[in-house]
């Protein structure tokens, strides 16, 4: 009988092997190819506030005539402490300590949360200033580019509370610590997201 | 029948991709990182009310705070200083595709005229 060799998983030198061809985890890598596209959608996004910024129409409704600097700099600091929060609780699970994990997890929804719900007042507090999705090309682009990015950090949230439950459960074990850090990737890519649009969008006149 | 038989790889031999697990920061140095951006943001602030003394000089000071907010987000939260370089290069990449073709769709716009 013939005899077939079946090649065993590459083993790197440090004992992490992921036996796949990079040497690399295959879904981590995959979130990397991902957050990688993501620049494309907020780069589309961005440039287009950035095109229509000034086309405030009829209205006459500019962004510094609505922004409130600092209420939203309260949120940019919120959402900038998940980022901390998010990879303590990703330290955590590789020591095996369960709990802060969840603790840590629990904690960076509750600050998206907050922030979300910041960007929910805003939106309203902008509404009855007159200034709603449709009044102008400024209006537009600022709702969408900021809208994607509340959507975004919304499905953060989901992901942070479902690796919650599942801690809870018990269905997280320290062998699964690579999920914890993948939606940390995702989390913090979000927040690096708000670093150029509280800049761009809010702070450069 | 088949055997399982694991390929010989010298140690030196097994590419940069493989350094993924390099020692990652600790706690305490998570919450440095976290009040280095704080105070950054902080600074970033500061420059609302600041904006008239600033003059010309308040768009690059913004930017050049942004770009090292992202910075220190990307390489020590998201552990790209420390994981394997694929990483860094598969991100890049998607940066830098995008930062250059939207470069090209502003200047086409005439943006930066």
């Amino acid at each position: 009988m013939a005899e077939v060799t079946i090649p065993a998983p590459v083993v790197t030198h440090d004992g992490h092997g992921h036996g796949t061809t990079t040497g690399v985890s295959n879904p981590k890598l995959g979130m990397w190819v991902f957050l990688g596209s993501e620049c494309m959608l907020f780069g589309g996004l961005i440039s287009t506030y950035l095109l229509y910024k000034d086309r405030i129409g009829d209205a006459g409704i500019a962004g510094r005539d609505v922004f409130d600097i600092p209420f939203t700099s309260v949120s940019s600091f919120v959402l900038l402490m998940s980022s901390l929060t998010m990879v303590l609780a990703v330290s955590a699970i590789g020591r095996g300590d369960h709990r802060r994990t969840r603790t840590w997890l629990l904690a960076t929804a509750m600050l998206g949360g907050v922030f979300i719900a910041g960007q929910l007042y805003e939106f309203t507090a902008f509404y009855r200033e007159g200034l709603g999705f449709t009044t102008s090309l400024f209006s537009s682009a600022f709702f969408t580019l900021t809208g994607f990015h509340g959507v975004h950090v919304t499905v953060g949230i989901v992901m942070l509370l479902s690796l919650y439950t599942l801690s809870l459960k018990g269905r997280l074990p320290t062998e699964r610590a690579e999920s914890v850090e993948i939606v940390g990737l995702y989390w913090h890519f979000v927040d690096i997201v708000w670093i150029l649009i509280f800049t761009l969008v809010y702070l450069i006149p | 029948m088949s055997t399982l038989e694991a390929p010989e790889r010298p140690h030196d031999d097994v590419g940069e991709h493989d350094d993924e697990h390099h020692d990652h920061p600790t706690d305490k140095k998570y919450v440095k990182i976290a009040v280095i951006l704080a105070v950054l943001t902080a600074a970033e602030i500061a420059t609302y009310p600041g904006e008239d003394l600033l003059g010309s000089f308040l768009i690059p000071i913004l930017l050049v705070l942004m770009v090292i907010k992202f910075w220190y987000v990307a390489a020590f939260f998201m552990h790209l200083k420390f994981d394997a370089r694929m990483f860094s290069w598969v991100f890049i990449a998607g940066l830098a595709t995008a930062a250059i073709v939207y470069i090209i769709v502003l200047a086409t716009f005439e943006f930066f005229v």
